[in-house]
C-alpha cells in the first residue's frame, strides 16, 4: 500500500530544444495545470458555499423576533423546536449503530477470515448492492415487510417487560423509533462492513500466524491479532456510518410516525423524529419563517454530520501513519 | 519474508484443526498436532471458537435477509402494474381510486435531474482527481483529501436545501426547476466521482508516465492520452457507480423540485417529476396509489441495478491486462 503520490519531475520544455512545440507543450502544460487545481478549490468553495447559503437562508430564523419564530414551531421557539428533533435524531442514530456495528463486524469477519477466498470477494459485492438501494425503496420495505414481522415480538416484548420504559406503550403498527433504528441499521451496514472489511484485510499476516502458531483457535486468533488492530478501524467506521445514519432522512420519513417528545419510549410511536425527516415532511407545505426554520434545523443537522465526518476522518488518518511500520 | 502459499496452507490447516472432525475435503494436507495437555480447557477453547463460527456466519445470513426479502417483495408487488404501458403513460387526467397512470414523465424529470448533475460533477470530479494525483501537494492537497472525504457525508437532504437557498436568492423565491435539483445531486455525487477516480488514477504505473515524458510528450498530454486512457475503463465504472448511487436520492429532489402530472422538458423552468419523488409521494396518497409507488419502486431498483451490473461489465472486459 503506497499512499505517497508520483513524485515525477516533468520533461523541461526550456531544455529540450524542440522549439515551437515544447511552446505548445508548455502552454497546455500551464492550462492544465490551472484547469485541475480550479477544479480542486472550486470544491472547497462549494464547501463553503453550502455552509454560506445555509446560513444566510437559516439567519432570520435565528434573530426574528420570539414572536415570529413561534408560529411556525408551535409555540416552542426556535431551540425548543430543534431539541426534540436532534434528539429524536440522535436516539434513531444510536439504535442504528447499537444493531450494525456487531453485525457489521460479523459480517467483516465472515468475509476477510471465514469465507473461502473465491466466494469472498462475490459476497462483498452483494453487501454492497444493499448500499446501492434507493432510500425510498427501504422505506416501502420496513413498512411492508419489517413492520408485520416484528409487530408480534414487540408485542411480547411490551406486555413482559413493560415494566421498563424502553419496552412500556407499544400500540400496533410498529411506527416507533426501534422499527425506525432498525430500517437505518440495515442501511448504514454497507458502507460500516466496507470500511471495517479493509482494515481487516490490512491486518499483518505474521500477528496471525504468530497467534495460531502458539496454539490459537481461530476465534483466538481473531482476538489476539485481527480486533485490536483493526480498533480504530472499527471507531472510525461506527462514525462514518453514524454520519450516514444522522442525516438519512426518507427511511424515518416514512417508518416513523412523527411527534415532538424527548423520552426513551422505543417501542411508543408518535414520540420522536428527526431533524432530517422533519425537514422532508415540513418544506413542501412551509412558507415565509417556517422555511427559515427548517433550513436553520438543517444548519444543525450538517454541523452535526460534518463534526462526525470529520472526527472520523480524522481518526483513519491518524492511523495511516502507523501503517508502515508494519 | 513468508511466502504467501504457505500462509494459505497455514491458515487453512488452523481453521481444520479448530474443528473436532477431519473435514474430508482437505484430507490431504499435513495436518498441525495438536497437543493437549488439558483435555476440559482445550474442549472449552473450541466450544468457544465454533461459538464464534456460527455467530460470526449468522450475522452474514442475517445480513442477507433484507437484500433478500427487499428484492422479492418489491418484485412481488410491483410486477402487477409495471409494464410498458406503465413506463409510457403519465399522470396526467389521473385523479383518485384511478387504476391508470404511469411513471413516463418521472423517468424524463430523473434523466434531466441526473443528466445536469453529472454534467456538473463528473468533469469537477475527474479534474479534482487529476490535481490530486498528479499536480497536488502540500496543505491544499491535503485539505482537498479531507473535504472530499467530508463531503460524502453530507446528508441528502443538506444539499438540497442548499440548492434551494441559492436558487431561491439568486433567482427569487418561486423559482422551481429541474437545474435545482440538478445541482443538489451534483454536490452528493462529485466527492464520489473524485474518490473512484483518484483511485484508478493511481493505478496507473509510473512507467507509463516516464515513457511519454522520455519521449518527449508534455506533460498535459500524457495525463490525457497516457493516464487517461489507461484508467478510462475504471473511471467509467466509478462513474456510473456515482450515478447509480445518486438517481435514487429522494429529499434533496423533494425539497426542491416538487412533483408535477405531466412531462417538463424544460430543465430550466417549473416543475419536474422524478422517479423517487413519485414513488414517494404515491405511496403517501395511499390507496389505489400503493400499485403504483411499488411499480415505481421495481423501476427504480431495476435502473440501478443495471447500472451497477453495466459497472460491472465495462470493468470486466475494458480493463487493461496486465
Amino acid at each position: 500500500m503506497t499512499s505517497a503520490t508520483p513524485r515525477l519531475s516533468p520533461p523541461s520544455p526550456a531544455s529540450s530544444g524542440l522549439g515551437g512545440e515544447s511552446r505548445s507543450g508548455r502552454f497546455g502544460n500551464r492550462l492544465f495545470a490551472a484547469i485541475s487545481t480550479g477544479a480542486g478549490v472550486t470544491i472547497l468553495i462549494a464547501l463553503a458555499a453550502v455552509a454560506a447559503f445555509l446560513l444566510v437562508r437559516a439567519w432570520p430564523a435565528f434573530t426574528a423576533s420570539p414572536g415570529e419564530v413561534a408560529d411556525a414551531t408551535q409555540g416552542a421557539g426556535f431551540w425548543g423546536y430543534v431539541a426534540p428533533l436532534a434528539f429524536g435524531t440522535v436516539l434513531s442514530s444510536a439504535i442504528a449503530l447499537v444493531i450494525a456495528v456487531p453485525l457489521s463486524i460479523g459480517i467483516a469477519l465472515f468475509i476477510s477470515h471465514y469465507a473461502p477466498r473465491r466466494l469472498a470477494s462475490g459476497l462483498g459485492y452483494l453487501i454492497d448492492l444493499l448500499a446501492a438501494i434507493p432510500s425510498v425503496v427501504f422505506g416501502l420495505w420496513g413498512m411492508a415487510f419489517l413492520q408485520p414481522l416484528i409487530s408480534p415480538v414487540l408485542e411480547w416484548l411490551s406486555s413482559t417487560l413493560g415494566f421498563i420504559p424502553i419496552f412500556a406503550g407499544y400500540q400496533a403498527p410498529a411506527r416507533n423509533v426501534l422499527t425506525a433504528g432498525i430500517v437505518l441499521a440495515v442501511m448504514i451496514m454497507p458502507i460500516i462492513t466496507a470500511t471495517i472489511r479493509e482494515v481487516f484485510l490490512q491486518v499483518p499476516r505474521l500477528h496471525e500466524e504468530a497467534s495460531l502458531a502458539l496454539g490459537a483457535t481461530r476465534w483466538e486468533m481473531i482476538r489476539q491479532a485481527v480486533l485490536p488492530f483493526g480498533k480504530s478501524g472499527i471507531i472510525s467506521a461506527s462514525m462514518l456510518g453514524l454520519g450516514r445514519a444522522l442525516g438519512e432522512t426518507m427511511a424515518v420519513l416514512m417508518v416513523l410516525s412523527p411527534g415532538f417528545a424527548i423520552n426513551f419510549f422505543l417501542l411508543k410511536p408518535g414520540q420522536h423524529s428527526s431533524i432530517a425527516a422533519n425537514i422532508a415532511a415540513q418544506f413542501p407545505e412551509s412558507s415565509g419563517i417556517a422555511v427559515d426554520v427548517l433550513i436553520a434545523t438543517g444548519l444543525i443537522l450538517f454541523i452535526l454530520t460534518f463534526a462526525v465526518n470529520l472526527l472520523a476522518r480524522w481518526i483513519v488518518a491518524r492511523r495511516a501513519q502507523f501503517d508502515g511500520a508494519n | 519474508m513468508t511466502a504467501p502459499a504457505t500462509a494459505a496452507e497455514s491458515r487453512a490447516s488452523a481453521a481444520d484443526a479448530g474443528r473436532t472432525r477431519p473435514d474430508p475435503a482437505g484430507s490431504g494436507r499435513v495436518r498441525r498436532p495438536i497437543p493437549e495437555p488439558t483435555p476440559v480447557p482445550m474442549a472449552h477453547r473450541r466450544r468457544k471458537d465454533r461459538l464464534a463460527t456460527i455467530a460470526v456466519c449468522g450475522a452474514f445470513v442475517l445480513a442477507l435477509i433484507p437484500l433478500v426479502s427487499l428484492v422479492w417483495i418489491v418484485v412481488s408487488n410491483g410486477i402487477s402494474r409495471f409494464g410498458w404501458t406503465f413506463l409510457n403513460t403519465d399522470m396526467v387526467g389521473v385523479y383518485g381510486s384511478m387504476v391508470s397512470g404511469g411513471v413516463y414523465h418521472a423517468i424524463i424529470g430523473t434523466l434531466q435531474v441526473t443528466g445536469i448533475a453529472a454534467v456538473i460533477s463528473i468533469p469537477l470530479g475527474i479534474f479534482t482527481a487529476i490535481y490530486l494525483v498528479e499536480y497536488g501537494r502540500g496543505p491544499l492537497k491535503r485539505g482537498i483529501t479531507l473535504l472530499v472525504d467530508v463531503m460524502t457525508g453530507i446528508p441528502s437532504i443538506v444539499a438540497g436545501l442548499f440548492a434551494f437557498a441559492l436558487f431561491t436568492i439568486l433567482f427569487g423565491p418561486a423559482y422551481k426547476a429541474a437545474v435545482i435539483g440538478g445541482v443538489a445531486l451534483a454536490v452528493l455525487m462529485t466527492p464520489v466521482v473524485v474518490r473512484s477516480v483518484e483511485e484508478m488514477l493511481r493505478l496507473v504505473p509510473n512507467e507509463l508516465r516516464e515513457a511519454a515524458y522520455a519521449l518527449g510528450v508534455p506533460r498535459w498530454l500524457t495525463i490525457v492520452k497516457v493516464v487517461l486512457r489507461t484508467a478510462i475503463a475504471g473511471i467509467t465504472t466509478g462513474i456510473m457507480i456515482a450515478i447509480a448511487r445518486v438517481i435514487g436520492e429522494t429529499a434533496p429532489l423533494l425539497v426542491t423540485v416538487g412533483l408535477a402530472a405531466g412531462v417538463n422538458w424544460n430543465a430550466f423552468e417549473g416543475r419536474v417529476a422524478t422517479l423517487p419523488v413519485y414513488v414517494y409521494r404515491q405511496y403517501a396518497q395511499g390507496g389505489a396509489s400503493i400499485d403504483r409507488a411499488w411499480a415505481g419502486a421495481l423501476t427504480l431498483i431495476a435502473i440501478v441495478m443495471l447500472l451497477n451490473l453495466l459497472a460491472r461489465l465495462v470493468s470486466r472486459y475494458f480493463s487493461p491486462r496486465t
